[in-house]
């Protein structure tokens, strides 16, 4: 099921405007991404580490996001040692293991998993509902605020409907294979899902067109952000700017 | 299929971002309110079919279906797409903020480009209709895998045959990508033909 598990709770994260952890996760990530240097990225890794330990994830969830976004990482560590190349090479048993490529691997490993820390504990903390309506306050186009915003509510629904097909199939005794008629039976069941989704897009349109509906979506609550989002923010923007800065000392 | 935030450096980066920003506001600016339901709709769509696992061989891949979205939406394709990946990014940690240019531009290009060279077969036989289904599943997952091959090469010449490895072992996933293409388009023509030609 699809479900935003780190979006609940209370502390100081998921307490703060979600403008301010936007642009605070803008920035630190914009510099973990475009760093070359170790420090900055271990650094990085380890501080972006502490913002997530402070808004308290559940542990198991957390070390599966963690192992399922590290699975490319995990590629990365098996095939660059071995087709990098580069100067240094040191040969164990019969496999000549590249230098350049472990380190390589190690750099952006700590930089994926730094960004990821940032993103679970500045972003993941917000509902999506509340991050595009903080993300069309910052300016991002009405119309693309809007798809984010809709499909979002539609998601689950339409999930729920595929998930329904599925099991009306299983109960007819289908049983996924290598074989065409699989195949053919995935296609019809999402080429259904689409059905059921169009069709229904036409009645929510009727319906928000008899309600006045103008192209704009208000929220309920609209905080403002308050003295304790600013101090955070400027907190966050120092921990930005002090990753900036490591490589100039 | 994503590239992992902290994998690419900056020229590409920013020139993915850009092309993206381009690719959306080109998709936003052909639509209006009255089909903006829909796209967000068929987003939600391609949103759910990453989630659909099909076995292949002994193990399973997960749909992406991008080419059918720009057989159905043409250059609305982007915008939705680029929305799903952000999704997917808020959801699963697939990708990311910064990465979503590249992922966008590698994931919606190839689907609209597909989607535009092919939406006109959409309307001849029946052969011509299969043949276009599988051509737009096939090549925009060979057009996006080499677009991300090609992203993982411009970042970093060492990459080159860890890129090639991953082109190739996206090869089956393209047929399937083909075959569900076809039948889906198939399954459409026959019940709701009206999906196919939103775009005419």
């Amino acid at each position: 099921m699809i479900e935003e598990p780190f979006a609940e709770g209370n502390t100081l994260f998921h307490r703060r405007d979600t403008r301010v952890k936007l642009i605070a996760a803008a920035a630190i990530t914009l510099v973990l991404a475009l760093t070359s240097s170790f420090l900055v990225a271990s650094t990085g890794c380890i501080l972006t580490g502490m913002l997530l330990a402070l808004s308290r994830p559940t542990p198991s969830l957390l070390l599966r996001r963690i192992g399922s976004v590290n699975l490319f990482t995990l590629f990365l560590w098996l095939t660059l040692p071995l087709t990098y190349g580069g100067d240094k090479i040191v040969s164990f048993f019969f496999l000549d293991i590249s230098l350049d490529g472990l380190r390589t691997a190690a750099l952006i490993t700590l930089k994926t998993n730094g960004i990821l820390f940032c993103f679970l504990a500045l972003l993941a903390t917000s509902t999506v509902a509340n991050l595009g309506h903080g993300l069309e306050k910052l300016g991002m186009p009405r119309k693309l605020a809007f798809l984010l915003l809709f499909s979002y509510r539609q998601l689950f629904v339409i999930h729920q409907e595929y998930q329904r097909l599925q099991r009306a199939a299983r109960l007819r005794g289908f049983a996924p294979s290598n074989s065409l008629h699989t195949y053919r039976t995935y296609s019809y069941l999402f080429g259904m899902t689409l059905v059921k989704s169009w069709n229904r897009a036409e009645r929510v349109h009727q319906a928000m067109i008899l309600r006045g509906f103008n192209g704009r979506l208000i929220p309920l609550n609209q905080p403002q952000p308050c003295r304790e989002d600013y101090l955070f923010l400027i907190g966050m923007l120092l921990i930005s700017l002090l990753l900036a800065g490591i490589p100039f000392f | 299929m994503h590239i992992s935030e902290g994998v690419l450096t900056a020229p590409v980066l920013i020139g993915g971002a850009a092309l993206t920003a381009a690719g959306t506001a080109v998709g936003l600016k052909k639509l209006d309110y009255d089909r903006i339901m829909t796209v967000s709709l068929l987003s939600a769509a391609f949103f759910v079919a990453s989630l659909i696992h099909v076995p292949v061989g002994p193990g399973s891949v997960h749909l992406l279906l991008g080419g059918l979205l720009g057989l159905i939406l043409g250059w609305g394709a982007f915008p939705a797409i680029v929305v799903a990946l952000l999704l997917q990014a808020v959801f699963f940690q697939y990708g990311g903020m910064v990465v979503l240019g590249v992922n966008g531009l590698n994931i919606a290009g190839p689907a609209v480009l597909c989607g535009l060279v092919l939406a006109r077969w959409l309307k001849g036989s029946r052969k011509e209709r299969m043949a276009a289904g599988f051509l737009a599943g096939f090549c925009s997952m060979f057009l996006s895998a080499l677009l991300m091959a090609g992203a993982l090469f411009l970042s970093d010449q060492g990459f080159l045959r860890a890129a090639g490895l991953l082109l190739a072992s996206h090869l089956p996933v393209m047929f399937i990508e083909g075959v569900i293409t076809m039948f889906v388009v198939g399954f459409l023509a026959r019940v709701q033909p009206e999906i196919l030609s939103l775009d005419t």
